[in-house]
């Protein structure tokens, strides 16, 4: 016996298939995009953090190795027989299909045999999102990052760095303890010398017999004895010391409203509308890990504007002309009565493919300047056209020229250049 | 079960070890100490063991690198990680209880979540079942250098490591595509190979990069001497002369392009095939000894009162879900379940040798009535699944599993049932059941047939079909990894009886010709 070795390996890493998994994903790194577009298509962009599901046909992933065909003669053994006896026939069922081998079963969830299907994590998920918009790495590790945190002071402990040491803390401790060491000594020397006091002020006896002398010896001594003692108690030891604790607590504290506007006149595409999605995404992404409540506020116009929720803002379909100002003098109206500047950080993004009746232009402008941008963190508006830019595009440069903090705007025409305007939001705010 | 002979019982008056269903370390090292105990016995011959508790996340790992404690980095790892993974966690698939390694000492996984009971039975099946079986079975013995796997798993993961860092993740994943595709056909079947070592393999590396060079150029010699293609006989001579069986070899040695890091990742693949070989071919033997083992085991100790009721009701819940055999028109039948049949066949033997009836005397003459550990032991060392089933299959036990045969042949239009578990049917089944574990019946024969050497340098494959069955539909897309590995025009031709009956090309052929 002893021969055997028991080991615990249960704290060994886990994740030891962790690069075999990161190979597998990175192999198939086109499906799984394209299943990751499909689900940020389906996502309300407020649930674009979690895992997903992903399929990818079988025939793609199998690995091919020289294997027996159908056909031929074949004989094989098999358990459980009940009624057959040799020479009994069995007629082949129509279409020529093996014989209860196993091939063609269904899955007990559904899902066909023929489809290789596994999960990608929330973050797995975010990185294939994110390499969509080309963002760099910096900036994806900030919008992964599951929490801000932030130190806030949490009482002390007793073991710390000496940076963190409280000095008047400790020395109160030690105080404390001296005190408390200490004390029925000094209840002692006290009352000693009560009694000490009592004897030296007894009028003298001249019999020596009776002379207080020896007495008063012993307890100058005793108490001189004692006093050392209290004296020898340290001034302050380790078990005083008291440093200042911190603990990790999740920092977003104040809210932030975030109003998407977009431009949802017959000119706008859902390709369009795809890409200012991703763009509203990203911005959500970045509040949430500012803030600790999000309000997101849609406003869809054409000539006119409305609030509507998230599914009618991205998937139904308008024709007609464009006044971009009503959806600004909407927004107006919805901070006035809903969300008050003291209480809210609001930030706006635009999507519009640049179409705007000229004479609105210019009111848009003043809008903007006069009552929108005084209120807000950050607006930012990205058009989404290959084309040369229209009125509106030159009103909002000459805004953006004033109020260049508050104010960005990028022409984009795909998915990639989303992040640029996005990023100087970004630089600014995670400064 | 109900065949096994139970030992008289002996006085019970010991002490259980424990009565909780929860383990501790403690608690493990005893029970493995009186398992231990027992498995000497019975004349259990095993590696020092090595037990390792571990989560089921952890499981998942080992799971997916096929059992290899160390392996070399490929995304097909990560995908049977992931399947595995998303089976466990829909709770559509229980994890195995246990992975164990033929190493020295000889590695047992047991997972945390197990309950005690379940404790003994994996250290019972694994470190006394499965371990004596690695150490006495000979084709184990043969391919395998138990002391030398870990090593050398270390040395093939770093040299993979380092090709990826030299040479791109890419390049490799494509030479370890193509090696997979062709790792059934890595294996020399008939020659004793040279056991793996880490030591060795290191040293002799930096020799074969030189000799390999040299070599090459000898064969691909590119300009002809004078009339020798006019010599009819030089030229009628094939090359390699004898078909080779070991085509992963062939290519490593001959393929003409690859550098020398490729020939030594095919190297690698090869001896990981190597390694694994023994195991394809005796899993009924193998599963069947180490679940007879845990069985009888566990019996004993409940036997010197060790266990108690409770503790067996648990363990013998498992092992009937264990060895379950569903029949042939089931839902859940998936063939037959080796750790049945090699139960059953394992524990006939053993009623074989103590109570023979006279079937048995006729059946079995050689060893009916003799003793049965030294038969139990025999049969395990000198047999895999094929002979096992040839030698050692009782009527008995072709009866308790009602087995008969059903022949498919795709120029008929009705199912045969060409025997059943009667008289004049025993042998004919056996035979067929036999064969079925027959490697070389299991997996289509190709070996090289020829290299035109003076020519266009193309690689010709010959695969010999038994029965008229056909390539798999797969057979393309292998073609390709041979054509990625071997550089120039492949083909694959099936030959029946001396006429080609079908043939594959890489690049197609079709294509040219159009």
């Amino acid at each position: 016996m002893g021969m055997t070795h028991v080991v615990d390996r249960r704290l060994n890493g886990k994740n030891k298939s962790a690069v075999n998994r990161e190979r597998f994903l990175r192999r198939y790194r086109q499906h799984i995009k394209k299943a990751v577009a499909d689900a940020v298509h389906r996502r309300s962009i407020t649930d674009i953090e979690r895992g997903e599901n992903v399929s990818i046909p079988s025939r793609d992933t199998d690995e091919p190795i020289f294997h027996h065909g159908q056909g031929g003669k074949r004989e094989m053994v098999h358990p459980g027989n009940k009624e057959f006896v040799t020479g009994d026939t069995v007629p082949k069922p129509p279409g020529g299909g093996g014989k209860g081998q196993g091939q063609g079963q269904a899955s007990p969830d559904g899902e066909g045999m023929d489809e290789f299907a596994f999960q990608i994590t929330q973050e797995e998920f975010l990185d294939f999102l994110f390499d969509d918009l080309e963002l760099p790495n910096l900036a994806r590790k900030k919008l992964k990052d599951t929490e801000a945190f932030k130190y806030v002071r949490s009482g002390f402990s007793t073991d710390g760095v000496p940076a963190k040491l409280d000095v008047v803390r400790s020395l109160r401790g030690a105080h404390a303890r001296r005190l408390g060491l200490s004390g029925a000594r000094r209840k002692k020397i006290r009352r000693m010398e009560e009694e000490l006091a009592a004897l030296k002020s007894a009028p003298a006896d001249l019999d020596a017999a009776f002379s207080h002398e020896d007495q008063i010896k012993a307890l100058e001594e005793e108490i001189a004895e004692l006093k050392a003692n209290v004296r020898r108690i340290p001034f302050i030891d380790e078990i005083d010391l008291r440093y200042r604790q911190h603990i990790k607590k999740p920092q977003p504290a104040t809210s932030a409203v975030m109003f998407c506007l977009m431009d949802v006149s017959g000119s706008m595409t859902q390709m369009h509308k795809d890409i200012a999605k991703r763009f509203f995404i990203l911005l959500y992404l970045f509040l949430k890990k500012n803030y600790k409540k999000i309000e997101v506020v849609f406003i869809r116009h054409h000539t006119s504007a409305k609030e509507v929720d998230e599914e009618e803002f991205f998937y139904s379909r308008e024709t007609g002309g464009t006044i971009v100002s009503s959806a600004l003098k909407l927004m107006h109206k919805i901070i006035e009565s809903r969300y008050s500047p003291a209480e809210w950080n609001i930030y706006a993004a635009q999507a519009s493919d640049g179409d705007n009746w000229n004479d609105d232009s210019p009111i848009c402008s003043k809008l903007l300047a006069d009552s929108i941008l005084p209120l807000v963190q950050y607006y930012a508006y990205v058009e989404i056209t290959p084309q040369d830019h229209q009125m509106l595009w030159y009103e909002y440069e000459k805004i953006q020229e004033r109020f260049p903090q508050s104010f960005a705007l990028q022409q984009i025409s795909d998915p990639g250049e989303i992040y640029p305007v996005f990023r100087q939001l970004f630089e600014r705010k995670a400064a | 079960m109900t065949d096994i002979i139970d030992r008289p019982n002996e006085p019970r008056t010991r002490e259980p070890i424990s009565t909780s269903s929860e383990w501790t370390f403690p608690l493990i090292e005893k029970y493995d100490e009186e398992i231990a105990k027992c498995a000497a016995e019975f004349g259990l011959d095993t590696y020092p063991n090595q037990v390792e508790v571990i989560s089921a996340e952890q499981m998942m790992d080992a799971y997916s690198s096929v059992g290899m404690p160390v392996g070399y980095h490929h995304w097909s790892f990560g995908k049977q990680f992931l399947s595995t993974s998303k089976g466990y966690q829909r709770g559509q698939m229980g994890l195995a209880y246990e992975i164990v390694i033929n190493s020295n000492p000889c590695i047992a996984y047991l997972m945390e979540e197990n309950t005690l009971p379940m404790q003994a039975l994996v250290i019972a099946h694994a470190s006394y079942g499965h371990n004596s079986f690695f150490k006495g079975n000979y084709l184990f013995r043969t391919w395998t250098d138990a002391s030398a796997i870990i090593d050398y798993l270390v040395f093939a993961r770093h040299y993979v490591a380092e090709c990826e860092e030299r040479y791109g993740v890419d390049a490799v994943e494509e030479i370890l595509d193509s090696c997979h595709a062709l790792m059934n056909y890595g294996v020399d079947r008939y020659k004793r190979p040279a056991p793996i070592s880490a030591a060795e393999e290191a040293r002799r590396q930096k020799e074969r990069e030189e000799y390999q060079q040299r070599r090459m150029n000898d064969l691909w010699r590119t300009i002809p001497k004078m009339g020798e293609d006019e010599d009819p006989v030089k030229r009628k001579q094939r090359y390699p002369e004898e078909p080779q069986e070991n085509i992963l070899y062939f290519i490593e040695k001959n393929a003409p392009l690859l550098q020398t890091w490729q020939r030594e990742i095919i190297r690698i693949v090869r001896k990981l095939a190597q390694y694994f070989y023994p195991q394809r071919q005796t899993q009924v033997m193998n599963e069947g000894w180490a679940t007879f083992w845990h069985y009888t085991l566990l019996h004993r100790m409940y036997d010197k009162g060790l266990v108690n009721d409770g503790f067996m009701m648990e363990f013998l819940q498992s092992h009937t879900a264990v060895v379950y055999q569903p029949p042939f028109d089931s839902p859940w039948y998936s063939g037959i379940n080796p750790y049945t049949l090699g139960f059953s066949i394992f524990t006939d033997l053993r009623r074989i040798c103590e109570n023979p009836t006279d079937e048995d005397r006729q059946w079995f003459p050689d060893f009916a009535g003799s003793d049965w550990l030294e038969t139990l032991h025999f049969a395990m060392k000198n047999f895999k699944d094929e002979s096992f089933i040839q030698q050692f299959l009782s009527p008995k036990v072709m009866r308790d599993l009602k087995l008969f045969a059903i022949q498919n042949d795709d120029q008929e239009d009705v199912y045969r049932i060409t025997a059943i578990h009667d008289d004049p049917g025993y042998r004919i089944l056996r035979e067929k059941l036999a064969r079925q574990y027959n490697l070389s019946y299991r997996e289509p024969n190709i070996q090289v047939w020829n290299v035109d050497v003076r020519g266009d340098r193309s690689l010709t494959l010959r695969h010999i079909p038994v029965d008229r069955v056909p390539l798999g539909d797969d057979t393309d897309e292998v073609l390709r990894h041979v054509h990625r590995l071997w550089g120039f025009d492949v083909h694959l031709e099936s030959v029946d009886d001396g006429l080609v009956v079908d043939e594959a090309h890489c690049p197609p052929k079709d294509l040219d010709e159009e």
